[in-house]
């Protein structure tokens, strides 16, 4: 079971999401050929990219610039989810140990933090869903399924580096199970807005800008 | 009501065909329930911040639930969603600009429209307007002949302000083909003559067509995109059978919209561009005032506000021109908070002034965002380049004690340029 987890199950997932992932892009890139003509006719890189990168600074937006409590959870939730798994030393050690990679880490402590930074801002978007009346009204299952699958790899890794609640090796098995399954569910769920967030910005961007009009 | 024949899904499932779009499903499947949309709203602030009223909502009761469901709902479920898709919402797509996604719920609205359409589950006084679309040519059931009477007439009696003042009906070749909202032949000729006015001072070489003349488009609104298509094909067609270099729309919000943006895709131009191109009043004077071609006896002194159309502003291009228009129209132009592309729709829009008098009450509820706004300015005077949000701001003034006038800009430049000497009536009465 464990070199299961920790071995194909990791290529399985990795596969999975990135496979997943393209396939996705490429099918609605070709339905767009034909479906999505506007965008084609009116097409404004200048604007697409200002769409993108306005709204990945934060208070970059009119939108975050309004909500700024909002902003930032989500800056800290999003950029702590990226920078902890990223340079963790344990998945820098992994790789050179597995594959002779040389990958760079940042200090136990700092990635202790990101990820108690991501664990403060991911309770606070789910108490924001049921607490604030127009977003818990659309809140529905899958988010927080969603939500869970997000918040799981963390939660278990930082367990398993304290050796927390299970003895280590076991939390670890976990842990790579809840990362391989957030992988996997990427192309397929909402957390498809890894990609398509950069899609639907582009778009939008562009659409709005042909009648003067910004959309950041 | 409605008749009770069943819903019949197939064609529901029809229009959610057509409009399966890449965008449409990026849209549908990104949506992370964050509710930033909420606060652009002005339904859900108007309406103390009920959630109902949040656009994501909305959109989720709506086309969510016929997409979902792929259209085998009932008709009283198609009833409650037309009080959403309707009521709750004119499509003014300021929450698209608020959505991390930028998915625009305004569009998915009027899908759900288009659904409903289908099933004759529309305002009444919309689907009306359709068949006065077809039967007509516009939306007032006036007939091609009454309207170019009613030009005449105009042209005539606004010589006594202008000496040789006409209006130049079906001329070849002319620079710009004037089309107006039926509205100004029906109940407001004079605006017809304010318009014909200033291109006259201005020396431009104009015309209006006998037929095609119906700026409005209703049926974009009404969720018929057959007749909104015919509607545009016709003023299309009138220009290019006047080989008329620019197609100009009146001081009217939507009517641009369709014509030079939705009206390509409606008529399947290539390259989703109008066959002939299309510009509105507010470019035009803008164009006049900048080239000189008019002339102001004076600048306008009192404080006055700037009504920012949605279908202008966000969806058309003419935010920044109306500003730079004000400013060289007015000594003292104060905008309003929030303005240009992100201004607030005052109600008037998306169908909701034709929708009558059964969604009189809704729309002043709503409206109170776009009355505190005017208030805010301390404005005496608003200037509407638009006739529905004329309408709506009217009743706004008389609901909330406002105390304004509203004006357009073809009133203001009447008012405030100056008529070269020759140009001037010979037996001047004394005035």
């Amino acid at each position: 079971m464990y070199a299961f987890v920790n071995g194909p199950l990791v290529w399985i997932a990795f596969a999975v999401f990135i496979l997943g992932s393209i396939w996705q892009i490429a099918a609605l890139y070709r339905m767009s050929k034909r479906t999505d003509k506007v965008f084609y006719n009116h097409y404004n890189s200048g604007a697409a990219a200002s769409s993108v990168i306005n709204w990945l600074i934060p208070f970059g937006s009119h939108s975050w610039r309004e909500h700024p409590g909002f902003t930032v959870l989500t800056f800290a939730f999003h950029i702590c989810l990226l920078a902890a798994p990223i340079f963790a030393l344990g998945h820098s050690a992994t790789l050179a140990f597995n594959l002779n990679i040389s990958w760079p880490n940042l200090p136990d402590s700092l990635v202790d933090t990101l990820t108690l930074v991501f664990m403060a801002a991911a309770a606070g978007i789910l108490i924001r869903r049921f607490v604030v009346p127009q977003v818990r009204i659309v809140t529905e299952p899958k988010d927080i399924v969603v939500w869970a699958i997000t918040v799981l790899p963390f939660v278990t890794g930082y367990m398993a580096a304290h050796k927390m609640l299970l003895d280590p090796d076991t939390m670890l098995l976990l842990h790579a199970l809840t990362g391989c399954l957030m992988l996997i569910c990427i192309p397929f769920t909402k957390l498809a807005h890894v990609f398509l967030f950069f899609m639907s910005r582009a778009f939008i961007g562009s659409e709005f800008a042909r009648r003067g009009t910004k959309t950041w | 009501m409605s008749d009770q024949k069943p819903v019949n899904a197939a064609d529901i499932r029809a229009v959610l065909e057509r409009n399966d779009s890449a965008r449409l499903r990026a849209w549908l499947k990104t949506c992370a329930s964050c509710g930033l949309c909420s606060e652009s709203c002005f339904f859900y602030l108007a309406n103390d911040n009920n959630p109902e009223f949040m656009p994501q909502y909305k959109v989720r009761k709506t086309l969510g639930e016929l997409i979902k469901r792929q259209g085998e709902v009932s008709r009283e479920e198609l009833e409650d969603m037309k009080e959403i898709a309707w009521a709750r919402c004119t499509m003014c797509r300021r929450c698209t600009q608020y959505c991390p996604f930028g998915i625009d719920m305004g569009l998915m609205i009027n899908i759900a429209r288009q659904c409903m359409r289908t099933q004759n589950v529309c305002p009444e006084r919309l689907m009306n307007i359709d068949q006065s679309y077809v039967e007509f040519g516009n939306q007032m059931q006036i007939p091609d002949e009454e309207f170019v009477e009613t030009c005449e007439w105009m042209a005539e009696e606004g010589q006594a302000t202008i000496k040789d003042l006409e209006i130049p009906i079906d001329k070849q070749d002319a620079r710009i083909m004037f089309i107006v909202n039926s509205r100004e032949p029906k109940y407001y000729p004079q605006d017809i003559q304010e318009a014909a006015i200033v291109m006259h001072v201005a020396g431009d070489n104009w015309t209006m067509p006998s037929h095609g003349w119906e700026a409005t488009n209703l049926s974009m609104f009404s969720g018929n995109i057959a007749v909104a298509g015919m509607v545009a094909q016709s003023v299309y067609d009138a220009a290019l059978k006047l080989n008329a270099k620019k197609i100009c729309v009146t001081e009217c919000g939507h009517a641009y919209r369709a014509a030079k943006y939705e009206g390509p895709y409606w008529t399947k131009q290539p390259n989703g561009q109008a066959p002939v191109e299309v510009t509105h009043a507010v470019a035009l004077f803008h164009e006049y005032m900048k080239e000189g071609k008019i002339k102001l006896k004076h600048k306008f002194k009192d404080p006055i506000t700037l009504q920012h159309p949605c279908n202008l502003s966000r969806s058309g291009d003419l935010g920044e021109q109306a500003d730079e228009l004000m400013e060289m129209l007015c000594e003292n132009f104060i905008p309003m908070e929030p303005h240009r592309e992100w201004s607030h729709c005052c109600c008037g829009g998306g169908g909701f002034i034709p929708m009558g008098p059964d969604y009189k009450r809704t729309r002043m509820v709503a409206g109170k965002v776009k009355a505190e706004q005017i208030r805010k300015t301390g404005a005496k005077y608003v200037l509407v380049p638009c006739h529905n949000c004329t309408d709506q701001i009217n009743d706004l003034n008389k609901e909330y004690d406002l105390g304004i006038k509203i004006v357009s800009f073809k009133q203001l430049i009447c008012e405030l340029m100056e008529v070269p000497p020759h140009m001037q009536p010979e037996e001047e009465d004394e005035e």
